[in-house]
């Protein structure tokens, strides 16, 4: 007998796209085609797999009334057990400060607003990323430079009541600047005169009194003179056929909007920036991203799923929410759910000034209620209408 | 932000589109919900903005997914 064609079994392979994902069809395609060119699959044999990949793949499917919340939990909790509780690890050749392992983990889940070590991954566009040059170059426009970074020494002095900075000429050099451009920054900021001696610039405060020259100080040391603010420590790496900057410190908004940089791929482990900056979408792949590398990394397989599950819930209200007494758990519906997590008394006085109900729809009020819970088997129940009271025959 | 910026050509950003509202309806009655129950998508998220949603539209939002290679999902719009 001969076999069907590789047309036939494309079109045959695409009806099965409305039930079963994208994913799973381009795989049993490749597979069958393989198999399929010497017309060895019969019309017959075709139906066949077809059928018993759209069975199994419906098997295989959650069941309506599952716990996935807490199989996830359970997922990524007892790897998280065997994970690193040490916060800080320089990433190999390039010195980067990340956190790492269950600080991260926990930094990811939690929401927070600043991660402890923020960290920016810039992609250059073609013209850029291709010369090293250009790439050093753009880095140091970026690299935030207070006065501080080219100072050598500084000197107070009390007499005269001036504040004497000695500048130091490589530093500068390195980063393109002069005495004169220093000086004029101070006075364009500080509204200060700053005269250049030599390698000396000498600073007078406005009023002649020794708090203000400490002020003032302090002021010149943490002046910025260019850069981006909030980014502190740049390195360039090779990365394939491309030069990558990465940076300790993260201004996302600013570094998209800058010419050279390919803002297509550009991203920051800073969660809330990327939501702020590309929305909700955004910030739940974020979240799936951030999280499945700080558990590969610690060579911990978890399956996506829990994670994207997890993403799901914290992204479901338009913004992200931690997992948690200011997030999801504290913003369920039944009291006696939310005073079981945290502040329990808080919650039970707070519902009884509002003279809540708890309609014991959840599971954790029906367990404290001691009643059956509607999960799995418990989530359904029987109703009858019997004959005469509008029910069908 | 320079002309050239748009938030829908990044990486990390899915494909966002606005429903008709036949097409919502239609969705609305095949899992028979409300719009309140769909995930919400705020009115001052920059894709909103940038794909011209108001609130009360219905997205459907193609993503790119590691398990099943394509998944859509829809977000309701909520004035923010």
């Amino acid at each position: 007998m001969v076999g069907v064609s590789p047309d036939t079994i494309k079109a045959e392979v695409r009806k099965l796209e409305e039930v079963v994902p994208e994913a799973v069809v381009k795989e049993l395609e490749g597979s069958l085609l393989h198999v399929g060119r010497e017309r060895a699959v019969t019309r017959e044999q075709l139906g066949e797999i077809i059928e018993s990949v759209k069975r199994a793949y419906v098997n295989a499917m959650v069941e309506p009334g599952e716990a996935v919340g807490t199989i996830a939990a359970q997922s990524i909790g007892e790897p998280g057990t065997q994970m690193t509780l040490r916060t800080f690890h320089y990433a190999g050749v390039a010195e980067l400060n990340v956190t790492l392992g269950l600080p991260r983990l926990i930094e990811i889940i939690d929401a927070r607003r600043v991660p402890s070590a923020a960290l920016m991954t810039i992609y250059l566009k073609e013209k850029y990323a291709r010369s090293k040059e250009k790439a050093r170059a753009f880095a140091q426009k970026i690299e935030m430079t207070t006065i501080e970074d080219v100072v050598l020494q500084t000197e107070t002095d009390l007499i005269n009541i001036v504040f004497v900075p000695t500048l130091d000429r490589s530093r500068m050099q390195r980063r393109e600047l002069t005495p004169s451009k220093v000086a004029s920054a101070i006075k364009g900021a500080l509204k200060v005169d700053a005269l250049i001696d030599g390698n000396k610039l000498r600073i007078k405060p406005t009023t002649q009194s020794l708090s203000e020259l400490r002020k003032l100080a302090a002021k010149v040391r943490a002046l910025p003179l260019h850069g981006v603010k909030g980014i502190n420590r740049v390195v360039v790496k090779m990365e394939g056929s491309e030069y990558v900057v990465y940076t300790e410190g993260s201004n996302f908004p600013e570094i998209l909007t800058m010419p050279e940089v390919d803002w297509t791929r550009t991203v920051t482990n800073n969660i809330h920036e990327i939501e702020a900056v590309l929305g909700v979408e955004a910030a739940r792949n974020a979240i799936i991203n951030e999280a499945v590398k700080t558990l590969d990394e610690q060579g911990l397989d978890v399956d996506v799923r829990h994670i994207m599950m997890v993403a799901d819930m914290m992204t479901t209200l338009g913004t992200m929410k931690q997992v948690g007494r200011h997030g999801i758990s504290g913003e369920k519906a039944s009291v006696l759910a939310r005073a079981s997590f945290e502040i329990t008394t808080k919650h039970l006085f707070d519902a009884c000034i509002h003279g809540e109900s708890d309609r014991l729809n959840g599971i954790i009020e029906n367990i404290i209620a001691g009643q059956p819970i509607p999960l799995g088997t418990g989530s359904v129940e029987l109703a009858m209408r019997r004959e005469g009271e509008g029910g069908r025959k | 932000m320079p002309v050239e910026f748009d938030v829908r050509q990044h990486v990390l950003v899915p494909k966002h589109e606005i429903l008709s509202k036949e097409k919502a309806r239609e969705i609305l009655k095949r899992y028979k919900i409300s719009p309140h129950q769909l995930p919400i998508i705020r009115s001052s998220d920059p894709v909103v903005k940038a794909i011209g949603a108001k609130p009360d539209d219905i997205l459907r939002i193609t993503r790119n997914s590691p398990t099943a290679g394509r998944a859509i999902m829809y977000r309701y719009v909520i004035e923010e």
